[in-house]
């Protein structure tokens, strides 16, 4: 027994189906317990009012991003090196996951910014890296949807992914460096991560977190069964010709 | 090695676009800024060093899918890859040979466009080195994704999406160390910076730049 | 019963909307594709069986 026996389509597909609605079921009653709790009964943040609540979206959106991203990357690496096909479908089937994450995580931080630092966008390290993060899931994608054969594209996607990882981790020291160099002086108030954020607002935060990971989680190995569907009515579509 | 170096450089001198093209478009996008922001001296000196590395960037990946996709067509590229030389030398040397077609000359005459931006007196030194050390490390990122994109057919527009992003830090460091110089500061440190990318993206790049290759030959 | 968001209203709201808007999109388009793969699988499926039943 081991963990590469879920490389077999088949026995992924068996496996997971059946996990998928439980899976979605407690992401989803976590994500309602903690954004209802998050909305409804915590107190306003006493400089930042009620805006103080889109956090329990922002945060755990952005940690998904760049989650999803971390997982692309060690499933092309397991492809590169093991040559399971379920690993590299499952790197495609997170990446469109992973961008709306990234969108989440830029827009509600834009509706965040707007009344808390009078604009709404600033190019912030951590706005910038965002947005290069986005730049890198839309490449991606747009790589996997050009090439027709689909073992080719699993292979350089995930080459890609490898090269993106080290300039995406790059862009991030870049980036700082950049603003730190033409802004100094300046303090750009970055949103309080959660190590600053009193137990009031940590607990409804933390539950939205699991729920986001949990969502991220059924979703993948859903879109995952897809992808391994759709390969396989390709390979009986090709044979029967 | 050599060889195969004489022969790039000569197909890109005979078919004139090299040189010529790259540096012409360099020289337009130059030449269109004023246009965009008003001839006022002042904001073209605040920008010339942003502008300058933008448009060195442009101009380099415009030539970029010329890499690979002709020897892909005419067949020699599957011939390449039987050699005795290894397929890293092959990027390499072609990676090689791009910036001496492009990032050469475009270091070279970018002092004269900085005239034209009234680029600061100090940044001069700045902005050579600079260009000179960041334009290798376009070459080499774009070899990749050239390398990545030479199966795709019309290729051209996605291997700009995917080496765009790709190219950030570099920018990022190399405009720093022009802006830096022009404003009388010490440019060393993203000036160094540069370098490490470039140097990095020598000893690295042409094996992903292979395995690219290789898939793609399959 | 509904809290008193103050002057941010529009902003939290507006949050809130386009978040769980977006993440209801994804959701929804992974079910279909993955339902409409499903139903694809199983048709080429039965056609393989019938072609080699023959």
């Amino acid at each position: 027994m081991s963990i590469w026996e879920y490389a077999n389509p088949k026995k992924f597909i068996a496996t997971t189906t059946p996990l998928v609605p439980w899976v979605m079921g407690i992401s989803i009653s976590c994500l309602v317990v903690g954004l209802v709790w998050g909305f409804f009964f915590t107190p306003d943040d006493f400089r930042q009012g009620s805006t103080v609540k889109i956090i329990y979206l922002h945060v755990p959106a952005a940690l998904m991003a760049i989650n999803a991203w971390f997982m692309m990357l060690i499933a092309s690496l397991i492809w590169l090196v093991r040559r399971h096909h379920v690993s590299a479908l499952a790197a495609r089937a997170a990446a469109p996951i992973g961008m709306v994450m990234t969108v989440i995580a830029l827009i509600t931080g834009a509706i965040w910014g707007q009344p808390m630092w009078g604009t709404w966008w600033a190019w912030d390290p951590r706005l910038t890296s965002f947005l290069i993060l986005f730049l890198f899931y839309l490449g991606y994608m747009a790589l996997w949807e050009a090439i027709e054969d689909s073992d080719t594209a699993a292979d350089l996607t995930s080459v890609l992914c490898l090269v993106g990882s080290v300039f995406a981790v790059l862009s991030r020291y870049a980036v700082q460096f950049w603003n730190q160099g033409l802004h100094q002086g300046t303090s750009v108030p970055v949103a309080t991560g959660e190590r600053s954020v009193s137990d009031v607002f940590f607990v409804p935060l933390l539950v939205c977190m699991v729920g986001f990971g949990l969502l991220f989680l059924a979703l993948v190995l859903m879109r995952t069964a897809t992808e391994v569907r759709a390969r396989r009515i390709k390979a009986l579509e090709a044979r029967m010709r | 090695m050599i060889a195969l170096l004489k022969r790039d450089l000569v197909l890109a001198v005979r078919a004139g676009g090299g040189f010529g093209l790259g540096l012409s478009f360099f020289l337009i996008v130059i030449v269109l800024v004023p246009f965009g922001v008003g001839p006022e001296a002042e904001i073209l000196t605040r920008i010339a060093p942003g502008i300058v590395w933008v448009a060195a960037l442009l101009a380099a990946l415009l030539s970029l899918d010329r890499i690979f996709a002709l020897d892909f067509e005419d067949g020699s590229l599957p011939l390449l890859a039987t050699s005795p030389l290894p397929m890293e030398g092959v990027t390499l040397i072609k990676g090689i040979a791009h910036w001496i077609t492009t990032g050469l000359p475009l270091t070279l005459v970018a002092p004269v466009l900085g005239f034209l931006l009234h680029l600061e007196p100090s940044a001069f030194g700045w902005l050579l080195a600079s260009l000179a050390l960041g334009t290798p490390a376009l070459s080499m990122i774009g070899t990749f994704g050239a390398a990545l994109t030479v199966g795709v057919r019309r290729g051209g527009l996605l291997m700009s999406l995917l080496v765009l992003p790709l190219y950030v830090p570099t920018l990022i460091f190399g405009a720093e160390a022009v802006a830096r110089g022009a404003a009388g500061l010490d440019g060393l440190t993203p000036l160094l910076m540069v370098a490490v990318i470039t140097l990095a993206s020598f000893a690295l790049l042409p094996f992903a730049a292979s395995a690219a290759l290789k898939i793609n030959l399959r | 019963m509904f809290p008193d968001l103050g002057d941010y209203a529009t902003e939290v709201l507006a949050a809130y909307g386009a978040s769980i808007g977006l993440l209801v999109v994804i959701v929804l388009l992974s079910m279909r594709r993955s339902r409409k793969m499903r139903a694809q699988l199983d048709a080429v499926e039965a056609r393989k069986d019938a072609a080699s039943g023959k």
